[in-house]
């Protein structure tokens, strides 16, 4: 019999229940909450009269709503503050392990705050109203988003109703060049597996490139799972994963940690395992990546030049990159390295923890961003981050520069806040999704690695960082 | 929650591969505390030629007359049929939600994103995977037939056409059983309320940081 996967290992660990058509309960370890999928879900538990099941298992924070500048003023949109307030009283009422309201020193986007206090742990089940919870698979942990009845469903329960998953292995060999980052390696595989290439699976991502990540890229790779089409995507634990959870302060104490570190070890898909499906890339061939389209499979190494849609075969996908590149305002065969960017946005789940920060600040330092660059703001993911950066003076880079230095947030992202594009408006952005609309309605989104926002901030065009 | 039996309804075509969350319900609209109301809010960029706000009255809002679903012949429709990847993106169940609060319960389509498909069935929405030559077909006599109306039958997991040609789709158990009687799942789910417990104890027992 073949030996098991990751995967495996960390599902088996939580069935609680099995029917016989394969559908489980799954027990929930950590519920990761924010406030816009949460309210309906905290309603319905009350209408019902029911309580959490176990609320430490509760990790809250108002991240999407919340504004990057004059705090002071708080939320000046009504209906945003609302939510906020509405998360605030819910956490009043049931309870949490950890909450961080608007403007708590350590309040930031909620897949950053989890990992940097321990919350986030090998082994564990996660879950979050929110699509971007796979991130948390960076520390062998199955997590992944779910919707506001599942929310309400794991409040009341502590379980969660699933089929098992596909398992994909998603190997990266070699090495990265000086300038591929985890962003390129993620861009890359989407561009060559597809935005639904990994939908029924989860993806564990292996090989040397990966091994060689720090926590942070781990994240981003993980990040960016979803957009993949897999809910969950997964790096097995090793001694980078206990090195970063070490010390922080939700993570295993004294002799738990021991424990923790010795079950942690065993989290891994043994040498005979077998995947539903394998895909492989050459991690020296990544070169970094810049979305020219409407969906993040439309993607392509800086150096290419925008598709021509008369070369493609198939009708469907022949709209599409007709629709992308009218929406995009873009015309076939321009070169990617002459499309000139209006802002830039360095932030978001994917992107703004303090090793992007720093590789992003490294591109900018001492040089200035572009006069055609109507906006560069960088927003950290969190008040750790943000700490970090200002005590290694990357702020002092950033402003020198001239890009704006802005507090904790989704931000521009998804734009829910005030931080958004106006129509027809060109963003080189380190976020996961370029959808229309996604960052302002009629706003334009490239999707880059940090260096390569910065350096077309620099530019004030795309530009290959490895040269620039 | 909502059961599903049979529909016999009119479909609106939406013709577009990879249609993800942030174009079903644009985000200024996630900031309701509440569950109904984003029915008039449905494709909203799409749908109208002005900006969107939550608490607008969307009666004197401008159309946007070519968008599929503001062309008369398919005022009505409780069938979405769409193409590969329907409900990419985010987790939001403001997607289903918006789209059963304009009147679907069915959507077909060759393949549905995970959360999208799964958060459906929580709102007595019923998302069908068809082959891609089906759905092609679907959308031909669609396109060439004014009125076009499908027959779903949950139980015997069948859709029906005009013409009386049918095909059959999967469904698990579980889910066919849950949506066919609207069932309350959590109420479901606290009937193993023992097992939780029995689980959750051993759990502690092996891992007992996770409960520090």
């Amino acid at each position: 019999m073949a030996g098991k996967t990751l995967y495996d290992k960390l599902w088996e660990s939580h069935v609680v229940h099995e029917e016989s058509d394969g559908t489980c309960l799954i027990y929930i370890d950590r519920h990761l909450v924010h406030e816009v999928t949460s309210p309906q879900a905290f309603e319905g538990l009350r209408m019902a009269g029911r309580k959490p099941w176990r609320n430490s298992s509760i990790v809250a924070n108002p991240d999407h709503n919340t504004p990057t500048k004059d705090w002071d003023k708080g939320i000046e949109d009504p209906i945003s503050r609302l939510q906020v307030e509405t998360l605030d009283n819910n956490i009043k009422e049931f309870g949490a392990l950890v909450y961080f309201p608007f403007k708590n020193k350590d309040q930031g986007i909620i897949h950053v705050i989890g990992p940097e206090n321990g919350t986030t742990l090998p082994g564990m089940t996660v879950v979050c109203g929110d699509s971007h919870t796979s991130t948390h698979g960076a520390f062998g942990a199955l997590a992944h988003g779910i919707g506001t009845s599942e929310v309400e469903h794991v409040l009341a329960t502590q379980t969660l109703v699933a089929k098992k998953s596909k398992s994909m292995l998603v190997r990266v060999d070699g090495q990265l060049g000086k300038g591929v980052t985890a962003k390129d390696v993620a861009l890359a595989i989407i561009g060559k597996i597809g935005t639904a290439g990994g939908t029924g699976y989860a993806i564990e991502f292996g090989g040397e490139v990966i091994r060689g990540l720090s926590m942070e890229g781990r994240m981003t790779l993980c990040n960016m799972a979803i957009e993949a089409g897999a809910r969950a995507g997964l790096v097995a634990p090793d001694e980078k994963t206990s090195a970063y959870l070490e010390g922080r302060l939700h993570a295993p104490k004294g002799d738990n940690w021991t424990k923790a570190v010795a079950y942690w070890s065993t989290l891994k898909s043994e040498a005979d395992a077998q995947f539903d499906t394998v895909v492989t890339l050459n991690g020296a061939e990544i070169a970094p990546q810049v979305t020219w389209g409407t969906s993040p499979e439309q993607v392509l190494p800086i150096g290419s030049t925008v598709p021509d849609p008369a070369q493609e075969a198939d009708a469907t996908k022949r709209t599409s990159i007709e629709n992308a590149l009218k929406y995009m305002g873009l015309t076939a065969n321009t070169p990617i390295d002459q499309i000139q960017l209006d802002k830039i946005f360095i932030g978001s789940c994917t992107n703004s923890r303090i090793e992007d920060l720093r590789a992003a600040a490294g591109v900018a330092k001492g040089k200035k961003v572009a006069s055609n660059i109507k906006l560069a703001m960088v927003v950290p993911g969190s008040g750790q981050v943000k700490r970090q950066a200002e005590a290694e003076g990357l702020d002092k880079i950033f402003i020198e520069a001239g890009f704006e230095w802005r507090e904790p947030g989704c931000s521009m992202c998804l734009a829910m806040n005030s931080d958004r594009l106006s129509p027809g408006e060109r963003c080189a952005s380190t976020s996961n999704r370029n959808f229309e609309g996604r960052q302002g309605p009629g706003g334009r989104t490239h999707l880059v690695s940090p260096e390569m926002a910065a350096a077309a901030a620099i530019a004030g065009h795309f530009v290959d960082v490895r040269s620039a | 929650m909502k059961a599903f039996t049979t529909l016999n309804g009119l479909v609106c075509p939406l013709d577009r591969a990879n249609v993800d969350t942030d174009a079903i319900i644009p985000k200024q609209f996630l900031k309701s505390i509440k569950r109904s109301g984003f029915g008039p809010y449905l494709f909203d960029e799409w749908r109208y030629t002005n900006y969107g706000e939550p608490g607008m009255d969307c009666s004197t809002r401008p159309l946007n007359k070519d968008f599929v679903l503001n062309q008369p012949r398919y005022q009505g429709a409780q069938v979405l049929l769409a193409r590969d990847n329907f409900g990419c993106g985010s987790s939001r169940e403001h997607a289903p939600w918006a789209i059963e609060d304009q009147g679907f319960r069915v959507i077909i389509a060759p393949s549905f994103a995970d959360i999208f498909f799964n958060n459906c069935y929580k709102n007595g929405i019923l998302p069908i995977v068809a082959s891609s030559e089906q759905v092609d077909s679907l959308f031909k006599e669609c396109l060439a037939n004014e009125g076009y109306a499908l027959n779903i039958d949950l139980a015997a997991q069948t859709v029906t056409t005009p013409s009386g040609q049918s095909f059959s789709f999967e469904i698990t158990p579980t889910r066919k059983h849950n949506l066919l009687n609207g069932l309350d799942e959590i109420g479901l789910t606290l009937q193993h309320a023992d097992k939780i417990h029995t689980f959750e104890e051993k759990h502690k027992q092996s891992q007992p940081w996770l409960f520090a």
